[in-house]
């Protein structure tokens, strides 16, 4: 029976849905998140920020089933933030695909903003440009890495399953609704269930939409 | 300098007003159909996911009750530490012994014994440890020890696990060496794995059915429902998350599908259930008889030295 489940109209729709609803709002957050930091660490100059700088690039393979388990620790309700009744809901898997996408919009947006060349902030200060001037005339320049760090993230957080799996649950009601499931976990599931056609239709859709939004955001970003 | 910073908000607008999008389209579809604006967290076991039985199952209780079933498929070990933690409602698992410690532990309440089907022994078609000419399943594993022939174990302390190891654990046979391999996976992946490394593999019944179109795999020993050995009864057991340890736990939505589920109308759809035409789950819930065991871990007396 291939192709089973891809007939209920609800199914595909509905994991598809939730997985952009998820990685979008978890790459909207941590964007919000990683940029400032990347701002002030790319321009402050101090002590132990070679340390931080490493730091955040280890945090870019982070392992995500670990991102997982302890996010799961954290919100299942015997954990520290039981009380907000967290687990297996789509607000779980954004807490944890932000946290796996922050190091690397951060990292990427990090080394962006210094390769800015020094003449650039030299000559924004030269015709007398404030400090927020010479910031911005910064990141104008360093924009099409900071985009590639927040297109880095989302290819990271849609395309990830070890953490979504656990925290999610990779639940759907049984008209076949997704709460929780997602591309990725479908695609692990119907492998699990021997259904290979459908789990291959499926990866097929997650790179289509990656290269949608890829060429979305390059689009509006001016290239 | 103004004219550089809309185009910087420019670029960024796109990701938030996606995101936004999105937002507001998942929420409209959480409630939908609704009437408590309540569900139901059922952790279960893989079987009883993958082979269909529980979509036919939510779908009608959903329909009686209007609450929709958020089921999480897990291994029986995985779905009772869930349980455990305060993260369902409800259990559907299969494995007694597991079953009676999250009892004792007083993490569960008002057990109900709901449904059986069995475990078949499976193996490539040529057979090389002969197993197909044993009639126990501790003779089976032994032949396959003997024979060094390649066995893959689920071991994710799921119920199938469990009994896989009950049954070595019976047998004169130690599990180990080369040929002995654990994966870590559900039933699904494993019989995959088994079907492409020519292994043998325990399976319950239900899964191999309505996966035995896509395997290369046949089963070599029967279980008790076609006459073979009685150790390889595979029954399942539903149990409520008990409200006075877990105060989160929705006991009366737990208690409202326990009671459709083990009602004549939700034992007559276990009963119906088949997949590639074969039944798949027997009904055990219903009976003129009293079985009060099913209530109480295995063996329990009112009059033993217990608490």
């Amino acid at each position: 029976m291939p192709f089973e489940s891809l007939a209920e109209p609800n199914y595909l729709r509905s994991i598809i849905q939730v997985s952009l609803t998820v990685s979008l709002t978890a790459i909207l957050l941590s964007t919000l998140l990683s940029l400032p930091i990347a701002f002030v660490v790319g321009f402050a100059d101090f002590r132990g920020k070679r340390v931080i700088t490493a730091v955040i690039n280890t945090g870019m393979g982070f392992p995500s089933v670990v991102v997982g388990l302890l996010v799961l620790m954290a919100l299942s309700n015997s954990g520290p933030l039981g009380a907000l009744e967290l687990v297996y809901t789509p607000e779980a898997m954004i807490i944890s695909q932000c946290v796996l996408a922050a190091p690397v919009i951060t990292g990427v947006a990090l080394s962006a903003i210094e390769s800015v060349d020094d003449a650039v902030r030299d000559a924004a200060y030269g015709v007398g440009g404030t400090r927020t001037d010479v910031a911005l005339i910064t990141l104008k320049e360093a924009r099409y890495g900071v985009v590639t760090g927040i297109l880095a993230g989302f290819g990271r957080a849609i395309s990830e399953v070890g953490s979504v799996l656990i925290v999610g649950g990779n639940i759907a009601y049984a008209d076949g609704t997704s709460k929780t499931r997602t591309i990725t976990t479908a695609i692990t599931l119907e492998t699990r269930r021997g259904e290979f056609e459908t789990a291959l239709v499926l990866g097929a859709v997650l790179l289509v939409l990656v290269l949608l939004v890829n060429g979305i955001v390059l689009r509006l970003g001016g290239r | 300098m103004e004219y550089r910073r809309r185009e910087l908000l420019g670029a960024s607008a796109a990701g938030i007003a996606a995101a936004v999008g999105g937002c507001l389209g998942l929420g409209g579809d959480q409630s939908e159909g609704s009437i408590t604006g309540e569900e139901l967290a059922l952790a279960t076991t893989t079987s009883t996911y993958d082979t269909g039985l529980l979509d036919e199952i939510n779908a009608a209780f959903q329909e009686r009750f209007g609450t929709p079933v958020a089921a999480n498929a897990q291994g029986t070990g995985a779905a009772i530490e869930s349980a455990r933690n305060g993260n369902a409602d409800v259990i559907l698992v299969h494995a007694r012994s597991l079953e009676d410690e999250f009892m004792r532990e007083g993490h569960g309440v008002n057990r109900r014994s709901l449904m059986f089907n069995d475990f078949v022994i499976v193996g490539p078609s040529d057979d090389p440890a002969g197993v197909a000419d044993t009639e126990q399943a501790t003779a089976a594993f032994e032949a396959i020890a003997s024979a060094q022939a390649q066995f893959v174990s689920r071991g994710d302390d799921s119920g199938t696990h469990t009994k896989e190891l009950a049954i070595w654990d019976q047998s004169g046979a130690e599990p180990g060496g080369e040929w002995y391999q654990e994966l870590g996976s559900g039933m699904g992946d494993t019989l995959n794995n088994a079907s492409e490394s020519g292994s043998y593999t325990l399976a319950d019944r239900g899964t191999f059915l309505s996966m035995q179109d896509n395997v290369d795999l046949e089963i070599l020993l029967q279980g008790p429902i076609e006459g073979g050995p009685e150790l390889l009864a595979n029954p399942y057991g539903i149990m409520a998350a008990n409200p006075e340890v877990h105060s989160n736990v929705n006991y009366d939505l737990a208690m409202a599908y326990i009671g459709f589920f083990t009602s004549p109308e939700g034992q007559e759809l276990v009963g119906d259930y088949t997949a590639n035409g074969e039944q798949l789950f027997y009904p055990e819930a219903l009976s003129e008889d009293p079985n009060f065991q099913q209530y109480v871990p295995e063996g329990w007396q009112p009059d033993s030295s217990e608490e």
